[in-house]
């Protein structure tokens, strides 16, 4: 069934973006992941403007992120201080996110940058998982236990000023390098359309030694936050948000990720990781991919102020 | 884009008051009418075909010999400022570098005659009169200045075939039929991609390479329906906007935790 997409002005198939949203909700769940750098990329390819792609996927992870919120803060999971201070960093950060985005879609850079970051981000942090995954793995069949915090090694993290107790997570920690954190995840996460998850949650855990118990469940409510602010900001400047794109993806997005969520726990964490890695690395690698090779048509038109 | 053109041929070709009267001046009149003057695009609008019709009005100060008509019919979309872009290899990697600015430019172009322009006028009167897409205007900004260039330039050219490859600029020069050899039709092509707003259409009537007389009609695309609500909520109350798709957001993964609730 075609559907036409009011902003992103193309016609799609309607069971296309669900089976995309449901594919992404999968993986996302199954990895414990928000899952935009997999949507955002999946959208691009099948011809939705990268710009589009990125705001309206922004409002996906919201939804994802505020289901996986309630049901951290059920638990008790998730360090209410630690995400005010992450929070502090993140909302400036989405802001600066969202005016860089708007200065390089008008100097017609945007795409590039987009395609860029994904590229530098994705092989990076997919190539460091699954290298990680795969010695961890090595690590277990050689039957030598390891312990992913290395507690009591402090370093120069924990010699900086204006610390500050965090209660529920049993640490304390100067805000500065939690701000920037926020910060950076704010900014990549309104360029480039993802939550930023799946870089936050490991920052979190081996620069800041947030203890596992809260990591994923406080890091969610940074992603949540600086999703409804991206989508709000890129709504206003951009015009770019596609609500009936994003409400598509999102109904196959949750579903999805409640399956996913199951197949995960079958999983070992180290396999996990190895295979998340792998995946990260792929999509980077598709970026790179299209960047090098010589594009069909070297010309395209854009409306000055229009959607492509 | 199915091709399931609707050919809505009502031709209401003697209805006065939709005619356009060309200037007492010339000895013909044109008199013309679209079959529909007002084409609602819906979600699942595929393309449509609009038919325009006409004839040629002679007097009593009309050559009784002349009987060689040729029409050239152009039919213009609303105008918007457009950036062509070209990538380049740098580094190792294909980006956009040199641009070129087209300065309210015809969002739908399509040139439509009964046979090669060259054959109905001289290079000359195609330029003044800018048949055919290598004549029509389309303003670049160059730098400081505001031209057109030639045909063969590799921006314009590749503005035109882009455009082209849409179905939003066409050239057909067998596309006007003469029923008699005073009464014509042609079909005009509404992909789905078209823009919506005021569409002028021009009808010129050529004999012996020379402009005869010309006339002018137009119709209006408009978009309906829930989507057209959302696009223009989104371009004029975008902070609106945004906070009801946020909210949408939030809804969804509150309902989502209620459904999916494991604990």
């Amino acid at each position: 069934m075609q559907l036409y997409l009011p902003i992103a002005d193309i016609p799609v198939n309607i069971f296309l973006i669900l089976a995309m949203g449901a594919a992404v909700g999968f993986v996302s769940g199954m990895f414990g992941i928000g899952g935009g750098f997999l949507m955002t990329p999946l959208l691009i390819f099948i011809g939705i403007a990268p710009a589009v792609a990125v705001a309206s996927v922004a409002s996906h992870i919201a939804a994802s992120s505020f289901s996986g919120a309630i049901s951290y803060w059920r638990r008790r999971a998730i360090d209410p201080a630690l995400a005010l201070v992450l929070l502090c960093g993140g909302t400036i950060g989405t802001a600066l996110g969202v005016w860089t985005f708007t200065l390089l879609r008008s100097l017609g850079q945007l795409d590039l940058m987009i395609a860029l970051s994904y590229v530098v981000l994705l092989t990076t942090v997919g190539g460091l998982m699954f290298w990680e995954g795969l010695r961890s793995m090595l690590r277990v069949r050689r039957g030598i236990a390891v312990s992913l915090r290395r507690s009591g090694s402090h370093g120069w993290i924990h010699g900086l000023p204006f610390k500050v107790r965090f209660k529920r997570s049993k640490i304390y920690l100067s805000v500065i390098p939690v701000i920037a954190v926020g910060l950076i995840i704010g900014f990549i996460g309104a360029i480039m359309g993802i939550g930023g998850g799946f870089i936050l949650v490991p920052i979190m855990i081996y620069f800041l030694r947030v203890p596992t118990s809260t990591v994923i469940g406080t890091s969610m409510v940074l992603t949540l936050v600086t999703m409804v602010f991206a989508t709000v900001l890129h709504a206003v400047t951009n015009h770019l948000v596609d609500a009936v794109l994003a409400l598509i993806l999102m109904t196959g997005g949750v579903t999805g990720a409640q399956f996913g969520a199951r197949q995960g726990q079958k999983i070992r964490g180290e396999h996990l990781r190895l295979l998340l890695g792998l995946l990260i690395l792929s999509v980077g690698i598709r970026f790179a991919y299209e960047l090098v090779i010589r594009p069909e048509d070297l010309f395209t038109i854009r409306e000055a102020g229009g959607a492509a | 884009m199915s091709g399931r053109f609707l050919k809505i041929a009502v031709g209401v070709i003697f209805a006065i008051g939709a005619a356009g009267v060309s200037s007492p001046a010339h000895a013909e009149r044109l008199i013309v009418s679209v079959s529909n003057h007002r084409v609602t695009v819906t979600p699942n609008y595929s393309g449509e075909e609009l038919v325009l019709f006409g004839s040629v009005e002679k007097d009593a100060t009309t050559p009784a010999t002349r009987n060689n008509y040729d029409l050239v019919v152009t039919v213009l979309g609303p105008r918007a400022d457009m950036v062509t872009r070209r990538k380049e290899r740098k580094f190792g990697i294909w980006i956009n570098t040199d641009y070129r600015e087209f300065l309210q430019v015809p969002t739908y172009l399509a040139l439509f005659s009964n046979r090669p322009f060259d054959a109905i006028a001289s290079p000359d009167v195609e330029r003044r009169q800018q048949l055919g897409l290598n004549n029509v205007l389309l303003t670049q900004r160059v730098g400081t200045d505001y031209a057109d260039v030639v045909p063969s330039d590799a921006f314009r050219s590749a503005f035109v075939r882009l455009r082209e490859e849409h179905g939003l600029y066409r050239e057909e020069t067998s596309a006007v039929t003469f029923l008699t050899p005073t009464l014509f039709r042609t079909g005009i092509p509404l992909p789905a991609e078209v823009p919506i707003g005021t569409y002028t259409v021009e009808i010129k009537l050529f004999s012996d390479g020379a402009l005869v007389t010309r006339t002018e009609t137009a119709f209006d695309i408009v978009k309906v329906g829930f989507e057209q609500f959302v696009a223009t909520t989104a371009r004029q109350d975008g902070l609106v906007y945004g906070m009801v798709t946020a909210l949408m957001a939030l809804m969804a993964g509150w309902m989502a935790s209620i459904v999916f609730r494991k604990d």
